[in-house]
């Protein structure tokens, strides 16, 4: 980029690489930032830089915290004999926003994909494992995704979960909310039949 | 008049990854143009019409639109969504497998029916048998038929006399078995078997009723998928990293049977 300053190059190369921004999106993105007051700019760069200084990752969940143990593990009102493990960080939000859930979670940071050759190993599966040894946990809930990789991974935690003490439950599969019958696959339906309830 | 705009086929979903927030591009194989790649929108939306009809280990009846760079999924209507498959974790890893196969050895629109016909006859076999060894092995020595690479199991590859019924050597450098004098001399080979090498001949030639017949020992599974392993990692240049899965779940089941039997 001959024409544009030097700045402005490599803010714009820096915003591509970010998902779902290609060159044009960026080129807007800089120049809007460009355009913003002194002070949005500076307090942009500034959550970017705390992001990746003060985040890590909790040592018991390893959700994405700015203290560890993270709020959710050291709270004490919450239920410490239910564990329910997700693949992302990112899976929480969803799950606390229902108020449905007052138990601990786990973050695999993952799944199983073989093709992308991600094993267990990958994931943190041993330290879930470790994590149950003490006994304090009653049952672990599955809640990976309900695709290939998301079923991989629980019909795995389901393996190798093996004290008789803990309760390994799944979240119900079926069929979305606002979603059509007549769409709906093989696999959903069949897995919604079987798991229909009483109403 | 130019190409139509869309069509329809029969796709088995042999590869995908995301797109963006909630599209993804699929890796089909087709029977009409061989491999593919297109563009499920949305289909990691809730609710979304493709969904489950355009996951892996799927049999489905495609309208996919040309698009300027890849094809777009229009609709997907699933024929064989091959639960046996996807309900257990071994059968899952076993079709994961034969999917990378196919993947790994195609190029895109190289039309060819057979195969297709073959990797679909195999996510039944897996579906359906407890033999999953004889399946992964006997698809193994059919995709080196279909692709080109169907090694050499009757004359020595390197001095050309008949391999005589005694421990001879497999070189993948090679693509065959070398006979005892040509083998201890190649450095890069490993010996085989007489057991090993009938069966490699058997499966490379017969149906898959006969191939189903055999009856392996332990020891004799495990030569068999090194020798066919090895080979296929040599001409991918590179591991299949569904194998590594597959690995990974015979140990795991072994840690869990001996946890099992201590208690």
């Amino acid at each position: 980029m001959v024409f544009v300053a030097e700045p402005v190059a490599r803010l714009v190369e820096a915003l591509s690489k970010l998902p779902g921004i290609g060159p044009k999106s960026a080129h807007r993105l800089t120049y809007h930032i460009l355009d913003s007051p002194d002070e949005e700019a500076r307090a942009l760069a500034e959550a970017i830089v705390a992001l990746k200084e003060k985040i890590r990752l909790c040592s018991t969940c390893f959700n994405v915290t700015d203290c560890d143990p993270c709020v959710i593990c050291r709270d004490s009102e919450r239920d410490s004999s239910r564990v329910c493990v997700v693949e992302r960080p990112s899976d929480i939000v969803p799950l606390e926003r229902t108020g449905k859930y007052k138990g601990l979670y786990h973050v695999l940071h993952g799944s199983i994909s073989p093709a992308q050759g991600i094993g267990s190993e990958q994931l943190k599966v041993r330290e879930l494992l470790t994590r149950l040894e003490n006994g304090a946990v009653k049952e672990v809930i599955l809640a990976t995704n309900p695709n290939l990789e998301g079923e991989a991974t629980a019909m795995y935690l389901r393996r190798v979960v093996t004290s008789p003490d803990i309760r390994v439950s799944r979240l119900a599969r079926g069929l979305p909310f606002g979603a059509e019958l007549e769409y709906a696959d093989d696999m959903t339906l069949s897995q919604a039949i079987e798991g229909r309830q009483e109403f | 008049m130019g190409a139509p705009r869309s069509y329809q086929t029969q796709a088995l979903i042999i590869g995908q990854f995301k797109l963006g927030e909630v599209d993804k591009i699929v890796t089909i194989y087709t029977p009409e143009f061989g491999k593919l790649k297109a563009v499920a929108k949305g289909a990691y939306r809730p609710g979304s019409k493709l969904g489950g009809n355009v996951e892996l280990l799927t049999h489905s009846l495609m309208m996919l639109a040309r698009g300027r760079n890849l094809d777009i999924v229009t609709q997907s209507q699933t024929i064989d969504a091959f639960t046996e498959l996807k309900g257990d974790l071994w059968r899952m890893a076993c079709g994961l497998y034969v999917l990378e196969l196919v993947d790994s050895f195609t190029v895109e629109n190289d039309e060819d029916r057979p195969l297709f016909d073959l990797l679909l006859d195999a996510l039944r076999w897996l579906s359906q048998s407890d033999h999953s060894e004889i399946v992964l092995r006997y698809f193994e020595l059919q995709v080196l038929n279909y692709v080109g690479y169907r090694p050499e199991l009757y004359r020595c590859a390197v001095c050309g006399s008949p391999v005589k019924p005694v421990v001879n050597f497999f070189s993948s450098d090679r693509g065959g078995v070398l006979c005892p004098r040509c083998g201890q001399k190649d450095a890069l080979s490993s010996a085989i078997s007489v057991d090993a090498l009938k069966i490699l001949r058997l499966w490379q030639s017969c149906d898959y009723a006969t191939a189903r017949r055999v009856v392996l020992r332990r020891g004799l599974a495990l030569e068999l998928e090194q020798v066919t392993c090895q080979y296929i990692n040599y001409l991918l240049q590179r591991e299949v990293k569904s194998m590594a899965w597959l690995h990974e779940l015979r140990r795991s089941q072994m840690v869990v049977d001996n946890g099992r039997a201590r208690n």
